[in-house]
């Protein structure tokens, strides 16, 4: 019921809402939670596994019962606070997790069969068979007990990731976030003050007190505007710090767009990543409930809540309220409830020497050991040495005291103190390098000591940053006493809520307890206590009391369970903003990659790099034929490829030859200038990392290629290697592979292609096979390679990268024009298959020199990368893996890549295995299929028929081994 | 985590990647034998406390370090140039604990 | 004779502005890494001021002389831009040229710096990043560098073929900043 009042609430701006269908009303600056209050609902909400009615606990982001779904398909978020969520024109919330409705929900039958569901049940019941867990008992549990649903299409809302560095961090901006604020701020700092509601001032926006003369919420808006004035100071409000992390590191999730229709652009959520030298954690402190007897119902909530409903929202929770606490926040609120107007049924203080005056019904030494009423509150039960009371109530207001919000100081598996004059649990100074906490966070409860612990905070954090600062004047405030006797869980019988989010009860914990899940951690996960979205904020504590009465041991020596980020949930799309579609990753296309598209060839990934598979021809229907027919290109006239996406490192210095020398096992030093020598590189541990071919340019000037795939894990080792375990050698070396387009000509008529378009022709004797050299084309200087990876006569021509379409262009009609044309990764896979020239398929990582059958290349005359390691036992035995080809000989006539080898008779099973097949094409030009591939003791068994079974695609053949290179073995074609 | 690369200042960790023991710098000959060179590629220390590692700052300057760190609280102690680092992991260790 | 046809990296990708921000392609300019030989820091950084005038710069800076500047471009390199190096550069260091290599934007206008923000994890503060610094770090998944040329003006490199994707990247959070400041 709204009510009169000076809140911050803006009654000229009616804003309309929907909840579960029905049209409401409230105003400007209400949350969810005020507005239906205000409305007079109290029923929000149904338990998670009693589905118990329940209504708004608290006012805050620690709310564990009202949660509601908004929005709808992709742009529809379930379990949002409705303490949290500000109401917008249109705003259309619907309860969750009951069915057909809210108010009559099938599933609270749950509730009858309590005794038989409490803590452990799951583990007990659902044991048997096995096989029934995934298959029948799951499901039915999943659909019985829940929150909110995702809707399961794809996200249409926008979210963002940033960063941000600051001096000072302030973490909330009650009296001691905005006294840090103010005092780092003005000491220069640049200063970013983050705050979880939409406006700044904490707990000082709810309560009715006075700072520097003027009501606290007016001090807390001066000092806002103060601060967003000031250049040096971030205000990032409706932004929740969620984690924290090494170096001073914080995630934050601030809510962009939750507040508002979504608007063309806006990101909903950011999440940032803040880097500050210093933190004021200056998070408040989290109002406990009591346990007692069916104190879930709606209607029963925190006092802090209720003041903050009455104070800012001018909302009475209730026509007849009663307040209940063990310390002074309960006269607080009664206080602020008679001011108000609002009538107050009874006051019960549990403290019995506690005294009032007010003029209410005051029970002191008493308890509220009961409720009653359906889906809100009727009336409570008061207990006390004379005797049991029933008042009638619709509101009830509890305070067990405050829990200091020190999560955050936590998060680095610090653990906290026990206090025993505040009850509660206070962070220890240091847990986290570089926090420091001020205010209710830290165990001050009075509104003079946050002021003065956020002044101090700030200044430890200036001092440590070099910023010299004094205390300032203090504004004058409320400076009273915490009192309270702790109080958890009131004596008494059925069933009392500990965690109401996850249906956790004293019973419980207890039950826990006896069945010998006495460790904290224990307790946590036999009840699921702590477990839900809320994380136990309202709960942890209250419920390792007990467990600590139960187990007899003490408070500090329970102990609490972990903390962990994040603070309140984030949802996984914030996290990972800007990752989807082309933003998963970079997206690395050749010069050529327009033409190739225009050209309808389909696209192959190679690492990040996009490469056509083969260019169709009109009327092909098949990948083959136009497969079959781009290898023709290469054996019969000429094709063009590019190749751009080989890495290529430009190696210089005097000691450059040594340097390859060392990177690879054979001999670069002795490789004449103009020439170009094939390569393999090993890694530390011996087995083969990369290879490639290396061209001399001049007496102290290289240029290595690498595979497409290897080239960063190359650039990698090369930087080890030369400042780490080489670190004297005079060399220096960059990636040039963006730098140039290079493009593969091949086949017989390849150097005719070229002297079409060469500045100066080459012939057979100037250029050899494996020469290299300067060359132009059109006036631009370029290189050119003889080398071949077909067993062609075959040239790479390379030029700077901007000419690379053009080149591309010019190459392919050449071609055409010759009776050959371009051609994509499937014919470059079956023409070097058909040579036996290996790729990663082969260099998998598992393999040696002595596996690819290049223990010649290892050279004896010199020490290199993994040539220790490369000759330890079990690395050259006769029986080890080694590389062979093979052709189908059997009825089925067909190879499969990833199938495995047996022996002729042998049975197909993994103690049988013999080896495994790598590479495997369809070669037009032998009119078979061949493979490459890895079979026990290989070289020796040229000539054998072994048998191949792919497991996974069902096909099963034999073929013979044979010498991996199944064309022009003596590689004559390439030296034509 | 954030690694103060001596080039480039501190920096977030996601433009690092790690490698592992910095022994890796003190390469054995070919000749060490089989006993150097399993300590070598397979030894590890797992330390309750300062730790020197090989980091790759592959997204900033390429230069690689050696970071020493504390693996029970993540502080790191030191961070050099591999370039100047000592090869050998004795020296180190010693060094980060003075 | 051939007439070869020169394409730059962002040839109809850009320009392109959203609210208060520009995403731009400079001309292509000449581009060379300059590495200095072991022990020819001194040497090299004689002749590069002989022969151009420029400071070799430190790590994180820049230096600039008529119609060229030195980029710190990592560790013991720096990038030459805007004009042929000299020969005599070669006999103290390796020098590559690069000119084809890299894919270079302009962002500029008032919000570059928040644009940047949801892009790369570099501390942009005006302390830390003053006008004339350089960097190398990321732009989001990508390695880049990042130099300052003005208050509200930044240089950004990122590998040719990469181009599409930071074109892509740099534009979805210049939505997003613009989205916020009209909002």
């Amino acid at each position: 019921m709204r009510i009169a009042g000076k809140g911050l609430i803006n009654r000229a701006k009616p804003v309309s809402f929907q909840f579960d269908g029905t049209t409401y009303q409230g105003f400007e600056g209400d949350t969810l939670a005020s507005a239906l209050l205000a409305n007079g609902v109290k029923l929000v909400a149904r338990s998670f596994k009693y589905h118990r009615p329940r209504g708004v606990l608290t006012a805050g982001s620690e709310e564990p019962n009202a949660l509601v779904t908004v929005g709808h398909g992709g742009s529809q978020d379930p379990n949002v606070r409705a303490t949290t969520q500000e109401i917008y024109e249109g705003l259309d919330a619907r309860s969750q997790n009951r069915w057909p409705s809210l108010a009559h929900d099938v599933m609270a039958v749950n509730d009858l069969a309590a005794p038989f569901l409490g803590a452990g049940f799951y583990y007990k019941t659902f044991m048997w068979p096995k096989a029934f867990w995934e298959k029948l008992y799951e499901p039915i549990i999943r659909c019985a007990a829940g929150l909110g649903a995702i809707s399961g299409e794809p996200i249409t809302d926008k979210f963002e990731r940033a960063y941000a560095h600051c001096d000072v961090l302030v973490v909330g901006s009650g009296p001691a976030g905005l006294m840090a604020a103010l005092t780092a701020g003005e000491a220069g700092a640049d200063v970013i003050l983050t705050e979880e509601d939409s406006l700044l001032g904490g707990r000082l926006l709810s309560e009715n007190g006075q700072i520097d003369g003027m009501p606290a919420r007016d001090w807390a808006n001066a000092t806002a505007i103060k601060l967003n004035a000031m250049s040096n100071v971030r205000v990032m409000a409706r932004t929740t710090v969620t984690g924290a992390y090494d170096g001073g590191t914080y995630g934050a999730l601030e809510r962009v767009g939750h507040h508002c229709e979504m608007s063309d652009g806006l990101p909903k959520e950011c999440f940032w990543r803040i880097v500050a030298k210093r933190t004021v954690l200056a998070a408040g402190a989290i109002e406990r409930p009591v346990a007692f007897q069916n104190n879930d119902r709606p209607g029963i909530m925190m006092a802090s809540a209720v003041r903050a409903y009455v104070n800012r929202w001018n909302v009475a929770p209730g026509k007849s309220v009663a307040v209940f606490g063990n310390n002074d926040s309960a006269h607080d609120t009664a206080a602020d409830l008679l001011a108000a107007g609002v009538h107050v049924c009874a006051l019960i203080d549990s403290r019995p020497d506690a005294t009032t005056t007010l003029d209410v019904p005051f029970y002191a030494g008493a308890q509220v050991s009961g409720s009653e009423g359906r889906k809100e509150l009727e009336a409570i039960t008061i207990s006390r040495a004379s005797g049991i009371d029933k008042v009638q109530a619709d509101c009830l207001a509890m305070s067990g005291g405050w829990n200091p919000t020190l999560h955050l100081a936590c998060h680095m598996s610090g653990r906290p103190d026990w206090r025993e004059d505040i009850a509660a649990f206070v962070p220890k100074p240091g847990m986290v390098p570089g926090l420091i906490a001020a205010g209710a966070c830290n165990g001050a409860f009075s509104t003079a000591a946050c002021l003065g612990e956020g002044a101090g905070a700030a200044l430890a954090a200036l001092e440590a940053i070099g910023l010299k600062a004094k205390m300032p004047k203090l504004p004058a405030s409320e400076d009273r006493d915490y009192s309270i006797s702790p109080l958890w869980a009131v004596a008494g019988k059925g069933r009392a809520w500990l965690d109401f989010q996850n249906d956790v009860t004293v019973k419980d914990v207890k039950q826990a307890a006896v069945e010998n899940f006495r460790s904290v951690e224990h307790m946590k996960r036999y009840t699921t206590q702590g477990m839900a979205t809320d994380q136990g904020k309202n709960s942890n504590v209250q419920a390792l009391a007990v467990l600590a009465d139960a187990t007899g041991r003490g408070i500090p020596e329970t102990g609490t369970t972990t903390y962990r980020p994040p603070f309140t949930p984030v949802a996984i799309a914030a996290m990972a903003a800007g990752a989807e579609d082309k933003g998963f990753a970079p997206e690395r296309f050749t010069t050529s990659h327009r033409l190739t598209v225009k050209a309808g060839a389909p696209l192959i990934e190679a690492g990040l790099w996009y490469r056509p598979s083969f260019f169709p021809l009109k009327g092909e229907t098949h990948w083959r034929q136009s497969c079959d027919r781009e290898v023709g290109y290469v054996r019969e006239a000429v094709g063009v490829a590019d190749v751009s996406t080989l890495g290529k490192i430009d190696i210089k210095g005097r000691d450059a030859a040594a340097f390859l020398d060392f990177l690879y096992t054979n001999m670069f030093s002795s490789l004449k200038v103009g020439r170009v020598r094939y390569g393999l590189m090993l890694r530390e541990d011996g087995h083969v990392m990369d290879d490639g071919t290396t061209a001399r340019l001049a007496d102290d000037h290289f240029v290595m290629t690498t595979t497409t795939a290897a080239a960063g894990q190359v650039m990698q080792h090369m930087e080890l290697v030369s400042q780490g375990m080489k670190r004297g050698m005079d060399v220096r070396f960059t990636s040039v592979t963006e730098h140039w387009a290079q493009f593969a000509v091949a086949g017989p008529k390849a150097r005719e292609l070229l002297n079409g378009l060469l500045d100066a022709p080459i012939d057979g004797e100037s250029w050899p096979f494996m020469a290299c050299g300067d060359i132009s084309i059109g006036g631009v200087k370029g290189r050119l390679f003889r080398i071949s990876f077909s067993g062609e006569h075959a040239y790479e021509v390379a030029l700077p990268a901007r000419y690379g379409e053009s080149l591309f262009a010019t190459l392919r009609a050449r071609a055409e024009a010759l009776g050959g044309g371009v051609y994509g990764m499937e014919a470059l896979n079956v023409l070097r298959i058909e040579k036996g020239f290996i790729t990663h398929a082969e260099i998998h990582g598992r393999v040696t020199a002595f596996d690819v059958g290049m223990q010649g290349m290892m050279s004896k005359k010199k020490d290199f990368m993994g040539k220790g390691a490369a000759s330890r036992p079990g690395l050259l035995e006769d029986d080890r893996e080694q590389l062979v080809g093979f052709k189908p000989t059997g009825v089925v006539k067909q190879l499969t890549a990833g199938a495995h080898l047996y022996n002729d008779g042998a049975e197909p099973v993994r103690a049988n295995d013999q080896g495994y097949l790598t590479s495997v094409a369809f070669s037009p030009t032998m009119g078979t299929f061949l493979g490459l591939g890895f079979l026990r003791g290989g070289r020796a068994r040229h000539g054998e028929t072994v048998k191949m079974v792919d497991h996974v695609r069902g096909i099963e053949t034999t073929c013979e081994v044979c010498h991996p290179v199944f064309l022009d073995p003596n590689g004559e074609r390439a030296r034509d | 985590m954030r690694i103060a690369c001596p080039l480039c200042g501190e920096r977030d960790s996601r433009e690092f990647s790690y490698k592992g023991a910095a022994l890796a710098l003190g390469y054995p000959s070919e000749e060490a034998g089989f006993e150097a060179w399993d300590d070598y590629l397979h030894k590890r220390d797992n330390p309750a406390g300062p730790t020197r590692e090989l980091w790759y700052h592959g997204s900033g300057c390429t230069a690689w370090l050696v970071v020493t760190r504390n693996t029970m609280t993540h502080e790191i102690l030191s961070v050099e140039l591999a370039e100047d680092a000592p090869e050998s992991a004795q020296e180190n260790t010693q060094g980060a604990n003075a | 004779m051939i007439d070869l046809v020169a394409i730059s990296p962002c040839e109809g990708l850009l320009p392109l502005t959203v609210g208060a921000v520009t995403l731009s392609e400079p001309e292509m300019a000449p581009l060379a890494l300059v590495a200095p030989m072991k022990g020819k820091e001194a040497s090299l950084a004689k002749a590069m001021q002989a022969a151009h005038g420029l400071e070799w710069p430190a790590a994180g800076e820049t230096s600039k002389a008529d119609g060229a500047e030195l980029i710190w471009f990592g560790r013991a390199q720096a990038l030459f831009v805007g004009a042929e190096p000299s020969a005599k550069l070669a006999a103290h260091a390796a020098v590559t040229d690069q000119s084809d290599a890299w894919t270079r934007v302009l962002l500029e206008g008032a919000g570059a710096r928040d644009v940047l923000a949801r892009l790369c994890p570099l501390d942009m503060r005006d302390t830390a990043f003053p006008v004339g610094a350089t960097a190398r770090s990321e732009v989001f998944h990508m390695q880049a560098s990042i130099t300052r040329l003005g208050d509200d003006s930044w240089h950004i490199m990122g590998f040719r073929s990469m181009a599409a994707t930071l074109v892509h990247d740099l534009k979805r959070a210049m939505e997003s900043v613009a989205a916020r400041t009209q909002g």
